[in-house]
């Protein structure tokens, strides 16, 4: 041993004796070269994760913003009055049934009166969404003095204009390989030459709900169908999942019957979610008789998926609570619900709700146990209430992403943009409450 | 809960018979009868036995210091006194405690209100993570015991005056508790412990976690508090013990193996075993 020693202070290269440290400036170096990489290692993981979450939003921008952008075509309109109110009687009923079509028609062959014979005559009409219609109606609805009088007006240009507006129709292609005509060509060409062609913000898309025509098209069903389910599952999964955690941690007796409740609250948040599509199915639907495609049973079956997420996440932050604080409640008198109540859940209110969250965010984008219920559905209306029909923004998307016309490939992806907004949106608003209870012991 | 009505005056079989009384402590024993009264306390954790027939005496408006090596049951019987042990999975209690003669084993006594007359001070420092206010109020706002914000002012001003802690937070009593310094921290603990007027004080190791100016300042204000309170205080130092208690109890392997005043317990211990650990040679 000694020699060892002396043998180590001679030569500082020398291999070390059995029991001293190696100091040696090579192990040294090798130890602080493994601390390097391990860095370079973590930061190119950052990286690349960070590179993929740049690939994965700008292809969704750039594939779904013109979703927000409607190509419209402005008319000189002429409100005819034989053809809108014959009787001249201004009843509201009266001007809601006329035939606005015959409107439309006249205006795009007052444009183009070249357009003589059927077939060009349906080409015609076909550059046109098949709301102008109603657009024109509405119109009149709200400004009955128009009747008479020959006005410019805006009206949306049917899916397949609007695609070629926004570039998406090759030009050179065969006429039969695309979807625009050549005569419908040159009559936009001659509309975009005369300034009558324009783009505008698709409010459309914000305000109304799902359509068979993409430039009807609306997201508003799904996104309030979304809001109203996923408020059914928190409604339901935070507070049964908070008292759970509650009793679970702090209450309950540690025995064989409590093991075995854990053990299957963990199992419970592995079961794949269309399992507890089928558990809806068969239990809300078929037995308690809960409506088809209603956001309360799509609520209760997220909320059976989302609840062993918060219990779990809850018991954590519970258990976090430095059990110092509750004996200095108790010792002071407090209840054990006083404790509880007073000291720890506020305490552990930060991780319950990052829970909550994780939760929630996996209920939003749940789509197939709510395809078990009927929430897959076309819904045209935009849901007043839990016991309407409506779909969700993840069944939209998808509804959208199997759809066959090219109009709605860019609703796909600027669906898919208001479901991460609204994420984010549900993400911040935890994040500030999470502030606001967030303190440290 | 009952008002203490009967608090009828019992003469309970002396185990100070084994102890004699030193000069000083003349003070008549059986004029006034003792605080707590333990007799014969088992204490299991699950199969294990961690206290045997512990019988014990805690007189009024003293200090009385248990002493002993580690793991010998001192906190152990100390969280008899306010049945903290309750909240431990597995532990069963047995025998006879009684304050001011009531059993405080007895089914129909209510934990919480033995708690308000029992306080507690932790070997770590633990206020809550809230101001200074809200951690001395909290207590008497549990109990009741201030019908105004003016009257729980008072209570806060007063056990923070008392505590010896006032002068140093008056000017931020909404700065959280957790911010000021180890000792400020148990000074506000016992501010807390004292707010809901308790009738004793128990004390695992409060200074443990201390510094030794800290330290000085706690066993200062223990001494102080000792003219209202009655005070049970578990320590490891010898020298705390000494300094601070009136009586001191020895316990070792879960046994109490001699108990009497301060003085005689260090000058003249009956037990070698006491000796034994007084004079360093193990613990």
């Amino acid at each position: 041993m000694t020699d060892a020693v002396l043998g180590g202070a001679l030569a500082a290269e020398a291999a070390p004796g059995p029991h001293e440290p190696d100091l040696s400036p090579r192990r040294l170096r090798r130890r602080h070269a493994a601390e390097r990489r391990f860095r370079l290692y973590g930061l190119a993981a950052i990286l690349a994760a960070l590179a993929m979450l740049v690939l994965l939003l700008a292809t969704i921008v750039g594939r779904g913003f013109t979703a927000f952008v409607v190509t419209e075509i402005a008319l000189d309109v002429t409100f005819d009055e034989s053809v809108i109110d014959p009787a001249g009687r201004r009843e509201r009923d009266a001007l809601a049934e006329a035939d606005y079509r015959a409107l439309v028609q006249a205006a795009l062959l007052a444009r183009f009166p070249e357009a003589s014979d059927r077939a060009r005559r349906r080409e015609l009409l076909a550059m046109l969404g098949a709301d102008a219609p109603y657009a024109l109606r509405d119109r009149v609805l709200a400004e009955p003095r128009s009747i008479g009088q020959t006005r410019r007006t805006w009206l949306k240009a049917a899916s397949d204009i609007d695609g070629l507006a926004k570039g998406f129709v090759d030009r050179r292609l065969a006429e039969g390989d695309r979807r625009v005509s050549d005569r419908q060509l040159a009559w936009y060409d001659a509309l975009v030459a005369d300034g009558s062609v324009a783009r505008r913000f698709n409010s459309g898309f914000l305000t109304q709900a799902d359509s068979r025509a993409p430039e009807e098209a609306g997201i508003l069903g799904a996104l309030v169908g979304s809001a109203l389910t996923l408020a059914v599952t928190l409604a339901l999964s935070f507070p049964l999942g908070v008292m759970a955690a509650i009793y679970l941690s702090l209450f309950a007796p540690k025995n064989r019957w409590t093991d075995l409740i854990e053990v299957n609250i963990n199992n419970l948040a592995a079961v794949p979610s269309i399992v507890f599509g089928l558990l809806g199915l068969a239990v809300l639907l078929n037995t308690v008789g809960l409506p088809r495609s209603a956001p309360l049973a799509g609520g209760i079956v997220l909320a059976l998926l989302t609840l062993p997420t918060i219990i779990i996440a809850a018991r954590i932050a519970i258990e976090a609570v430095p059990p110092s604080i509750r004996a200095a409640a108790l010792a002071l008198g407090a209840s054990p619900l006083q404790a509880a109540l007073h000291h720890i859940v506020p305490l552990a209110m930060p991780g319950i709700l990052t829970g909550t969250i994780i939760g929630m965010a996996r209920a939003l984008g749940e789509s197939a146990p709510l395809l078990m219920i009927g929430m897959v559905a076309f819904v045209v209306d935009v849901p007043r209430g839990l016991t309407d029909a409506a779909t969700v923004l993840p069944v939209q998307i998808y509804l959208w992403a199997d759809a066959p016309e090219r109009g709605f490939v860019e609703k796909t992806s600027g669906a898919i943009i208001i479901l991460l907004v609204f994420l984010m949106t549900m993400n911040l608003v935890a994040i500030l409450l999470r502030k606001r209870f967030e303190q440290r012991w | 809960m009952e008002p203490v009505a009967f608090r009828r005056i019992e003469i309970m079989p002396s185990i100070g018979s084994l102890t004699k009384p030193a000069a000083s402590e003349t003070l008549a024993e059986a004029d006034v009868a003792p605080k707590v009264v333990a007799r014969g306390v088992d204490v299991y954790y699950g199969s294990k036995q961690a206290l045997k027939q512990v019988s014990i005496d805690v007189r009024r408006n003293e200090v009385t210091a248990l002493i002993g090596p580690s793991g010998c049951g001192k906190s152990t019987f100390l969280r008899c006194l306010n049945r903290m042990n309750d909240t431990i999975e597995g532990c069963r209690v047995q025998g006879d405690i009684r304050l001011d003669a009531e059993d405080i084993y007895a089914p129909e006594m209510d934990v919480v209100a033995l708690r308000a007359r029992v306080g507690m001070v932790f070997q770590k420092p633990n206020p809550f993570p809230k101001s200074i206010r809200d951690n001395v109020a909290y207590g008497p706002k549990l109990h009741g015991m201030a019908a105004t914000k003016a009257g729980l002012e008072e209570i806060v001003e007063k056990s923070l005056v008392r505590a010896g802690l006032w002068d140093e937070v008056k000017e931020r009593l909404d700065e959280p508790g957790t911010g000021l310094s180890g000792g400020q921290q148990q000074r506000l603990c016992i501010a807390r412990a004292i707010a809901v007027s308790p009738e004793v004080i128990l004390m695992d190791e409060p200074c443990s976690a201390l510094d030794p100016i800290a330290t000085a300042r706690i066993e200062e204000l223990i001494d102080e508090l000792r003219e209202n309170y009655t005070i049970v205080l578990v320590t490891h130092s010898m020298q705390q013990a000494a300094r601070v208690s009136q009586r001191t109890a020895f316990f070792h392997l879960g046994e109490l193996v001699e108990q009497g005043t301060t003085r005689q317990i260090f000058t003249n211990p009956h037990d070698e075993r006491t000796q034994g650990y007084i004079t360093g040679r193990f613990g």
